[in-house]
């Protein structure tokens, strides 16, 4: 048997490595270096039911060990999505976790019941943190109640179980998570990324042309790991794990911290070939740690 | 092919006050088939600086490319850093070149270079000159003392250097020196900031131009839509210069 299989709802994946939302788009510029069926499921780029400029430029800008954008949520919108970009990954062998923002509940509530009819889409990822856009995104992540609501409705119209991607921009994210939870949800994915800023010395004006941006890469991962033990430990629906993630151990400990499976984001931007490589070399690492089957990893440091 | 390979150093220099040339051998440079595409660069082997560095390729040979870059920021200073037999991290080629078939043989092709802008127009002079086609090249720098391959183009075609301090060649802008040449030009190319190609793009329309454009990379392939450009033209409004780009025909991105 495969000893990284991991099963989730709607997902059944042959191993635990996924590419982050935003940082893949729908998967055909990485396509063209490696064969995406390796991966466990794309988690791919917000789609929102109109078409999506997104923000001026400069939207990126670097940090130490981090890197902070202000995207936008630029997207073809729905129709292009669901006509073009989801057939298209059909050639693959590998669940797709579709990403859905919006700016009011009728826009998730539409995305989310056309997107969950595509036949390679498993699961939907519900973006109530997206820190970079102006109304919706982080706006539904940072109420409990609007967040319950919200999921309660997605769930009413999804034909695939939905996860929610919770804010790290909270004070107490359990609180948010037990609310979402109780709203029906099949599971969780965190963390989206943190507000910061980036000043320019010469000038005194933020880095960033939107001003704030969202604050991923290694530098997270503290913050990442320590939210997803606190949330897996208060709810009992299962966690994905993203935050800084770059290397096997990284996997390793993202799972001991109680994720059932993780994304990695920034990380395919400095190596291209992050997910295939961290796939490859996870059963060497079991073998050393004395890990048979990776879902034996799962919050084993809540069991400590 | 789009290749991630650990190149060899041949070779490193500083060529201009703070500019750098460097040599790196490897298979990557026998997948370049145009001038004016870029390699995307990891600076150390740690988490910081964290972020690859895109940089024109200035010239493509038998196994051995040439960046020339500036080295202004955190990662531009570590790459300066390495040494002949040191290793470099390199992804590409990336993006789309200059068309090189887009000169007429027997005919004069413009090259505008401004600044750190100069370099992949190096790559395209000897393409262009071996496809029979003239280059004439005018190269704006700052002052004297950033200036660099004025020789190397020289040898290629007839050039002319613009300085803003006037310290070496026209004191002024590329496009003071572009007012005077009196040639015929089939085409232009041009790379360098944007007020720069702003301007040359005014002052040679009706003639046929491709732009080459810098912007902020995040993933430097077309995945992450860090680098978008409005366009009037297209049908979803905009180009990424990573995968679109880094070169447009003339008048298509909105400057």
């Amino acid at each position: 048997m495969n000893r990284l299989q991991v099963e989730l709802p709607g997902l059944s994946l042959k191993n635990p490595i996924m590419p982050a939302s935003g940082c893949f788009g729908f998967g055909k510029e990485y396509a063209q270096l490696y064969d995406l069926s390796k991966l466990g499921a794309i988690m791919v780029k917000a789609t929102t039911l109109e078409p999506r400029f997104g923000n001026p430029t400069p939207r990126v800008a670097e940090t130490p060990a981090g890197m902070l954008n202000a995207i936008g949520l630029q997207n073809p919108g729905l129709e292009k999505v669901v006509t073009e970009e989801l057939p298209w990954l059909e050639q693959y062998d590998v669940p797709i976790i579709a990403n859905v923002a919006g700016s009011e509940t009728e826009d998730y509530v539409a995305v989310a019941e056309r997107i969950s009819e595509a036949p390679n889409v498993h699961a939907l990822e519900l973006n109530i943190s997206c820190p970079n856009v102006k109304c919706g995104g982080i706006t539904f992540g940072t109420d409990p109640k609007i967040a319950g609501e919200l999921t309660r409705a997605v769930k009413a119209v999804s034909s695939v179980p939905v996860y929610v991607k919770l804010s790290p921009n909270v004070t107490d994210v359990t609180e948010i998570a037990r609310a979402v939870e109780a709203g029906g949800a099949d599971g969780l994915t965190l963390i989206n990324t943190l507000v910061g800023m980036r000043f320019d010395p010469r000038t005194g004006r933020p880095v960033i042309a939107n001003g704030t941006g969202g604050l991923s890469g290694p530098a997270v991962k503290p913050v990442a790991l320590r939210m997803v033990y606190e949330v897996s430990r208060s709810v009992s629906i299962p966690v994905i794990g993203m935050g800084g993630i770059s290397d096997v151990d990284d996997v390793i400990n993202f799972m001991s911290a109680g994720a059932s499976a993780v994304a990695v984001g920034t990380a395919n931007f400095v190596d291209h070939f992050v997910c295939p490589k961290l796939i490859d070399v996870l059963p060497d690492r079991l073998d050393e740690l004395g890990i048979g089957n990776i879902t034996e990893l799962i919050g084993r440091s809540h069991r400590i | 092919m789009i290749l991630n390979e650990r190149m060899k150093v041949a070779g490193q220099r500083e060529i201009a006050r703070n500019i750098f040339e460097l040599v790196l051998e490897g298979e990557l440079a026998d997948e370049i088939r145009e001038p004016g595409k870029f390699v995307h660069v990891r600076a150390g082997e740690t988490m910081d600086p964290l972020l690859r560095r895109p940089i024109s390729i200035a010239d493509y040979d038998d196994g051995r490319i040439t960046l020339i870059y500036r080295a202004e920021g955190d990662g531009t200073r570590v790459i300066s850093e390495k040494e002949r037999h040191g290793q470099a991290d390199v992804l590409g080629p990336l993006g789309n070149g200059f068309p090189v078939e887009a000169g007429a043989p027997g005919t004069k092709a413009l090259l505008v270079g401004g600044g750190i802008g100069v370099p992949p127009l190096y790559g395209l002079s000897k393409r262009l000159k071996e496809a029979g086609v003239e280059p004439v090249h005018v190269l704006g720098f700052q002052s004297d003392d950033v200036v660099f391959y004025e020789e190397e183009f020289s040898r290629l075609g007839e050039t002319h250097i613009a300085t803003v301090d006037g310290s070496r060649g026209t004191k002024g802008f590329v496009t003071d020196v572009m007012g005077a040449l009196g040639h015929e030009f089939s085409v232009y190319y041009s790379c360098g900031p944007l007020p720069m190609l702003k301007a040359v793009a005014d002052g040679m329309q009706g003639t046929e131009g491709y732009l080459s454009f810098e912007e902020r990379m995040g993933c430097g392939i077309g995945a992450c839509f860090a680098c978008v450009c409005r366009t009037d033209t297209n049908d979803p409004g905009y180009v990424k210069v990573c995968s679109d780009g880094p070169v447009f025909k003339a008048g298509v991105v909105s400057i």
